[in-house]
């Protein structure tokens, strides 16, 4: 158990291509820290690092109080769940625990313990003398996972190691490597381009985007609070809405309707990128006037609930509204003022609110 | 539907027979004596003498210096096969480990002189490497007849084939669990391969048995002749002035092409499927 410390770690591939930029990260002792981000962005390469299995270019990586920058990847005390597992296919279950523990010169005795132990946690008992080939998707994952346990490391890599299950399987793993990592209290590093993993599973995400960290922060924050335009469509399902607009006297334009701003976050006179999340739109009560009309495109029946997709001016629109009564064409839609997003239109970023107001 | 069945088995009959008639008639004529082979020509029935026949091929003494009996060649074969089977499945299998696996200065020039070996086989390269073994006085050993066939790269592209197919997290893992080179090779790796080895190997035994043209060359003492180079030579001297002992020549031929066809035979699953698909 150890803090993991990534200091302006970069990573630059043949050429200038670069895969990581400058990426900073404290991880606590026990923490469980999510990087999510969409294809290509560097998550891989990253993890990868920390595991020693990619050089680092620039910055310093440290596990616990060693800077193991030039350490192999068997001394960083550490081990790696990989999204294809990697079981050893020639070897039986207890053959692939053992593996690591063996060459490290581990008693005996002491590794039986601890793959029984393993095997007990994981309920992987009953087929610890089958090989590899002989297991299901979700068994593999399992004895991936107790490889890992077993060596007792200081901390857990992941990569994306749920994605070649089925969606079922992928929801009850979620939640059983959370309980795991919990109860073992071993600081865990995952990756994974499902923001809804990411969510479900983090004590804190990181946000990658182009090599960079676009946000750090826990679950909620990242949700209600996106740092920036890019996040805050990665984050969330259905993504949030952005919709070009710009300020108006302190007032919010978007095409033909102008949303006043009445609770101080006035908008500034530029063109702006205005972002609301389907479920922060509501239909018009009585008496109350609308912010905007909708041209109803489709609707998505979920069940629970239903999402209706449409248009304002030009620009396309998801609202989150109840089941239930029969929709007409269009739709007189409120917005809800405390949670508008507006971010630059130009970088991105976000520009108000400046401090978190939608608690 | 049907009438193409039986065309396709008519044809396939037709192959079996151009194929298998004449190892036939080969072998029925080696279990007939000499006179009636002399006699009548070639046999296709079974002529009794088979134990005769077989027994005195494998156990008289041949040759010049009536010293060198069939087993000793059959002996001499297996020698040839199974050192130059081992020799090459070691030495590729280690050659295609550091062009697979490491990075090291010149990595591709190696590799492409390993590759147009290929267009060197030893055929073409015969005499040099004839005038070295006989500078290092290899003439007549078993290590001048299996060494210098060794150098060739088919194998090694076997097994570069199959060593790029191993998914690299494999390698990754195996760094993590503190498996150096050496142990990953042993540990991971060669049990990975165990199915083309076998491959590698039948197909190796098969061609080092059948060498003709090298060991005519390297060996000139009778003790060191393999059985394909030895059967001319023996018959020479068995015929002398007597009836040719035609019995005895197919009975060597027979027991030449036996232990290929056997090998094939009984590993031939493991064959296909080292060719074929990997366990991974
Ligand atoms: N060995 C390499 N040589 C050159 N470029 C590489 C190498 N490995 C990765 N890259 C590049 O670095 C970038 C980041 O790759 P990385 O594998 O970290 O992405 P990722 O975020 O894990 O994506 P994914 O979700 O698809 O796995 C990509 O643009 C990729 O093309
Ligand atoms: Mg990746």
């Amino acid at each position: 158990m150890a803090q993991v410390t990534i200091e302006n770690v970069s990573k630059t591939y043949s050429g200038d291509m670069r895969a990581v930029n400058s990426v900073s990260i404290d991880i606590a002792d026990g923490e469980f820290i999510v990087l999510v981000g969409p294809s290509g962005c560097g998550k891989s390469t990253l993890l990868r690092m920390v595991a020693g299995l990619e050089t680092i270019t620039e910055g310093s990586i440290r596990i616990g109080d060693r800077v193991v920058n030039d350490v192999e990847p068997a001394e960083r005390d550490i081990a790696m769940v990989f999204q294809n597992y990697a079981l050893y296919p020639h070897m039986s279950v207890r053959q692939n625990l053992a593996y690591g523990l063996k060459n490290r010169g581990t008693p005996k005795p002491e590794i039986e313990k601890r793959v029984a132990d393993a095997a007990a946690i994981l309920e992987i008992g009953s087929y610890l003398d089958r090989k590899p080939r002989q297991l299901s998707g979700g068994q593999r994952q399992r004895v991936a996972m107790g490889r890992a346990i077993v060596r007792e490391p200081a901390a857990f890599l992941f990569d994306e190691p749920l994605s070649n299950l089925d969606a079922k399987l992928r929801v009850q793993m979620r939640g059983e490597i959370k309980q795991l990592q919990k109860r073992l209290g071993t600081t865990a590093l995952y990756v994974t381009h499902d923001q809804l993993e990411a969510m479900t599973m983090a004590d804190r995400i990181v946000v990658l985007n182009s090599g960079r960290i676009e946000q750090i922060g826990t679950p909620l924050e990242v949700y209600r609070r996106p740092e920036s335009a890019f996040v805050a469509s990665f984050i969330g399902s259905p993504a949030m809405n952005l919709i070009p607009a710009h300020g108006e006297s302190g007032n919010l334009r978007v095409g033909d309707h102008v949303v006043a701003m009445t609770n101080g976050h006035a908008v500034p006179e530029s063109q702006i990128t205005f972002g609301v999340r389907a479920e922060d739109i509501r239909l018009r009560g009585e008496g109350e006037d609308a912010d905007m009309e909708l041209t109803i495109d489709y609707v998505e029946e979920l069940g629970a609930g239903r999402l209706v997709h449409g248009r304002i001016g030009g620009a396309k629109l998801a609202v989150s509204l109840p089941s239930g009564e029969p929709l007409s064409d269009r739709l007189d839609l409120v917005l809800d003022r405390d949670r508008l997003h507006i971010f630059d239109h130009a970088t991105g970023r976000r520009v108000r609110p400046e401090t978190e107001t939608a608690g | 539907m049907h009438k193409t069945k039986f065309l396709d088995h008519v044809i396939l009959l037709c192959g079996v027979f151009l194929m298998m008639a004449p190892v036939v008639v080969a072998f029925m004529t080696s279990t007939h004596d000499a006179v009636a082979v002399h006699l009548h020509g070639l046999q296709v029935t079974w002529g009794g003498h088979f134990t005769d026949t077989y027994k005195e091929v494998l156990t008289k003494k041949g040759g010049f210096t009536g010293e060198v009996t069939g087993a000793r060649m059959v002996m001499n074969s297996f020698i040839l096969g199974v050192g130059f089977a081992v020799g090459k499945v070691i030495l590729s299998m280690m050659a295609a480990y550091a062009i697979v696996y490491f990075r090291f200065r010149l990595g591709v020039v190696f590799f492409w002189m390993i590759f147009t070996t290929l267009l060197l086989p030893l055929e073409v390269r015969i005499l040099p490497s004839y005038e070295v073994m006989t500078k290092l006085g290899l003439v007549n050993t078993y290590t001048g007849l299996i060494v210098p066939l060794l150098a060739s790269a088919t194998g090694t592209f076997y097994f570069r084939q199959f060593f790029k197919s191993v998914p690299d997290e494999l390698l990754e893992a195996a760094r993590i669990d503190g498996a150096g080179p050496f142990k990953f090779f042993f540990d991971i790796l060669v049990p990975l391969s165990k199915t083309m080895i076998a491959a590698i190997f039948i197909i190796m035994f098969v061609y080092g048995w059948n060498q003709y043209l090298w060991p005519m060359l390297m060996t000139n003492e009778e003790g060191f002749y393999t059985l394909v180079r030895g059967i001319k030579q023996i018959l020479l001297v068995w015929v002398g002035s007597q009836i040719p002992e035609y019995n005895q020549a197919f009975a060597l031929a027979i027991l030449a092409m036996l232990p290929p066809v056997l090998i094939v035979v009984i590993f031939q699953s493991w064959f296909i499927k080292g060719l074929t698909e990997s366990d991974k």
